[in-house]
């Protein structure tokens, strides 16, 4: 089962290319729609399968690729933005149509891979498949911002590969093996009793991909990557690649090979407090809206942390809610911007005004989703939070009060920005504009939906959930 | 103890490329001194007994890494006699610092790490009983899949990047 | 650890120091690639000398080959990047990285 997801966008790619001369960009466009909404409806069936009967292991590659509820959760959601960015590149992406699935279907494939290895290095692999992906896509239009934006991507994933790579040497040295099984059971053979280079690895694969998933102090190179890349990439950047090569890969590590060790959770914790607060803080001031929208994610990324960091089920039940709602709602929102600038031309905050006349389900729909992020019910963005907090308050109530204090704080920067936005009087050059167009349309009533049903709806899965006997 | 002290000198040409490599003012050279390090890696591999990673090593980074590297290079402009001397003295000024720098990192690290040398013989523990092409093949197929995508990526990644546009 | 194992280790630290140093004091795109390159050979000659040093010298080598081959391919994506970049800014200083500050 797990070698489907990456066999079909494979051998998408491949009959894409082959038949090259026969097909127009429409026909491109619908297998790689086609592909997405087959990895959704697959995972959906994985998450039920593995809630019930535990992993699922691949028949080919037994104990190399395998499926569990976390993966399936990360499957679902990876299809589900993918899906969105195709819808929003259909309508913005004037040309180029065509190099812009075939690197969608790839770095398809290295997420689904991602989520499914049980091997540090093959983890390795997979997040260097999907970053040189990522690279390719920031570039692909080869605009001057652009191009900057890529090469300061492909250096921070330098710097977090080079770290990553001593770090799995060192685990090697010590443990003979790379695969989770191996070192986790050797890690936990050794009773407390960690000699000074497994400690560095530790750091190091961490520091790693604390690098990679944009969390305070390494957080520098999200703005500027985020905001110059064409809309559909930034949808799927922020949407769902920094997440799965970063924090899914961090969940990975703290559950299956660091065994919730408690000197991880307690960083983890530090480290997404931090991010929680200072990317709220830093969202508050800017004006550009990307780039205020890529500093709300290291703070929703933060939220992530710290539902890992408290070491608990419950912790990583919210997590994994809210890294499938962060797609959602921050998708939508990236969405939303692109459809403001595809029809006003300006993605300047202060330029903006009373676009709520003007674009009213866009003006909707962004208010929808900033309401998902600061965790008001019923949506859903306030039952992953809920979870977190409840988990956090366990471990360490003066924490949960932060993180819940610091939910203020994201209310603010998205009041600002709505009131900016949508609110208030129309300047004169923003006249002439109206609604945008069908396909982002779509995309933003479809994510919207999702928003509202997901939050409407979990109480729901908590009863399914109980009748199969997993509460 | 011959073998030792060959690759302890191998070890200290090692780090003398790459400084030369680093210090260097003209690119060109810069990369040839890199295909030089690689190269006197290469070596030193060959010498521990990994002879697959090191023919692997000479003949994609010394040898196509360099190649991509000097056909980069060579598409960009070429800097006239009092650019490349300014230049020159400019950069000898930022790098100077290098060679300190390593000295005091090398005493610090030989510092830190003397406690711990013991008078083991410098030879493999039993050898496993096993091939690089069993593992690569039969072991790691994942990560050979992965190398497969990430050549393909690749690939598409040179054609949109390299391809001179027509209509910028 | 023995004597030969402690002088690789000696020699990656400072390739790291090489690679790390060149990384930071550079102003030329191209010399980023080539520091990144460095720091590269140093985890190579780890790996080689772990695989030595413990007997699984098969593993190691599937390892380096694979790193290899990965980084080969970003090193071309990444050249690729700065080809695109020269050619919309005419230099290849870094200066211009700055742009997207504030």
């Amino acid at each position: 089962m797990p070698l489907l997801f990456i066999g079909v966008p494979l051998a998408a790619v491949l009959a894409l290319n082959l038949a090259y001369k026969w097909i127009n960009e429409k026909l491109a466009l619908y297998t790689a729609a086609a592909v997405s909404l087959f990895q959704i409806g697959v995972s959906a069936v994985c998450i039920d399968l593995s809630l019930r009967g535990g992993t699922i292991y691949s028949l080919r590659f037994i104990e190399k690729l395998s499926i569990d509820t976390v993966s399936a959760v990360v499957l679902f959601t990876i299809g589900l933005t993918v899906f969105v960015s195709l819808i929003v590149s259909n309508a913005t992406l004037k040309s180029g149509t065509f190099n812009f699935i075939n690197m969608l279907l790839m770095i398809t494939i290295g997420m689904n891979g991602l989520a499914m290895v049980t091997d540090l290095f093959s983890l390795y692999v997979f997040i260097e498949a999907t970053s040189a992906a990522s690279f390719v896509l920031i570039g692909i239009n080869r605009g001057r911002d652009e191009l900057e934006g890529a090469f300061k991507y492909y250096l921070m994933s330098a710097i977090a590969t080079v770290l990553m790579m001593t770090s799995v040497a060192l685990f090697f040295y010590y443990a003979g093996d790379t695969s989770f099984i191996g070192v986790s059971s050797f890690i936990a053979g050794l009773n407390g009793n960690y000699p000074y280079g497994l400690l560095t690895a530790f750091i190091l694969y961490t520091a790693g991909l604390l690098i990679k998933s944009g969390v305070v102090p390494f957080h520098s190179w999200v703005l500027d990557t985020y905001s110059p890349a064409p809309a559909p990439v930034s949808v799927l950047l922020a949407g769902i690649v920094t997440k799965v090569s970063g924090v899914y890969a961090v969940i990975r590590i703290t559950r299956n090979v660091f065994l919730n060790n408690a000197a991880v959770c307690n960083v983890l914790i530090s480290l997404g407090l931090l991010s929680v607060i200072m990317g709220a803080l830093a969202a508050i001031g800017q004006k550009d809206m990307k780039r205020m929208l890529a500093y709300s994610s290291i703070s929703q990324i933060g939220y992530i942390m710290l539902g890992i960091g408290s070491g608990s089920a419950l912790g990583l039940a919210g997590a994994l809610f809210h890294f499938f709602n962060h797609s959602t709602f921050k998708s939508l929102l990236f969405v939303d911007t692109a459809a403001i600038e595809m029809q006003t031309g300006t993605r300047d905050m202060d330029k903006m005004g009373g676009l709520a006349q003007k674009m009213p389900v866009t003006g909707i729909s962004s208010l929808l989703a900033f309401l998902s992020t600061a965790g008001i019910p019923p949506l859903s963005g306030f039952w992953s939070k809920l979870l977190i907090i409840v988990a956090l308050w366990k471990v360490s109530a003066p924490v949960a009060v932060t993180a819940l204090a610091a939910g203020i704080l994201t209310l603010s920067y998205f009041l600002i920005m709505q009131k900016k936005v949508f609110f208030g009087k129309v300047p004169e050059t923003l006249e002439n504009v109206r609604e945008a167009g069908g396909g982002i349309l779509g995309a933003e009533i479809l994510l919207s939906v999702i928003n509202v049903a997901a939050g409407i709806l979990f109480p729901l899965a908590l009863i399914y959930m109980n009748s199969i006997g997993k509460i | 103890m011959g073998s030792f002290f060959i690759i302890v000198i191998l070890l200290l040409a090692l780090i003398v490329s790459a400084v030369v490599c680093v210090q260097i003012s003209v690119l060109v050279k810069a990369g040839i001194a890199l295909a030089v390090t690689s190269a006197i890696l290469s070596v030193i591999m060959f010498r521990l007994g990994a002879a697959l990673a090191a023919a692997f090593e000479l003949s994609v980074c010394a040898g196509l890494i360099t190649v991509i590297f000097i056909s980069a290079v060579s598409m960009t402009k070429i800097m006239s006699k009092e650019e490349l001397a300014e230049k020159r003295r400019e950069r000898n000024k930022r790098f100077a610092s290098l060679p300190a720098i390593l000295i005091v990192v090398f005493a610090a690290a030989l510092f830190f790490f003397w406690p711990h040398i013991d008078a083991t013989l410098p030879f493999a523990a039993s050898a496993q009983g096993d091939t690089v092409q069993n593992i690569l093949w039969n072991k790691r197929q994942v990560d050979l899949i992965g190398q497969a995508v990430i050549m393909l990526i690749g690939v598409y990644g040179v054609m949109v990047f390299f391809r001179e546009s027509d209509k910028e | 650890m023995s004597i030969l194992f402690a002088s690789f280790i000696i020699a990656v630290i400072l390739l790291f120091t090489i690679g790390v140093y060149s990384l930071l004091m550079t102003r030329n795109l191209m010399r980023i690639l080539i520091s990144v390159e460095i720091l590269t050979k140093g985890v190579t000659l780890l790996l080689i000398a772990i695989g030595y040093v413990t007997g699984r010298m098969a593993a190691a080598q599937a390892y380096v080959i694979t790193i290899i081959v990965i980084e080969v391919v970003l090193l071309a994506i990444a050249t690729g990047i700065i080809l695109g970049a020269y050619r919309k800014n005419d230099t290849l200083n870094t200066g211009f990285l700055n742009n997207l500050k504030g």
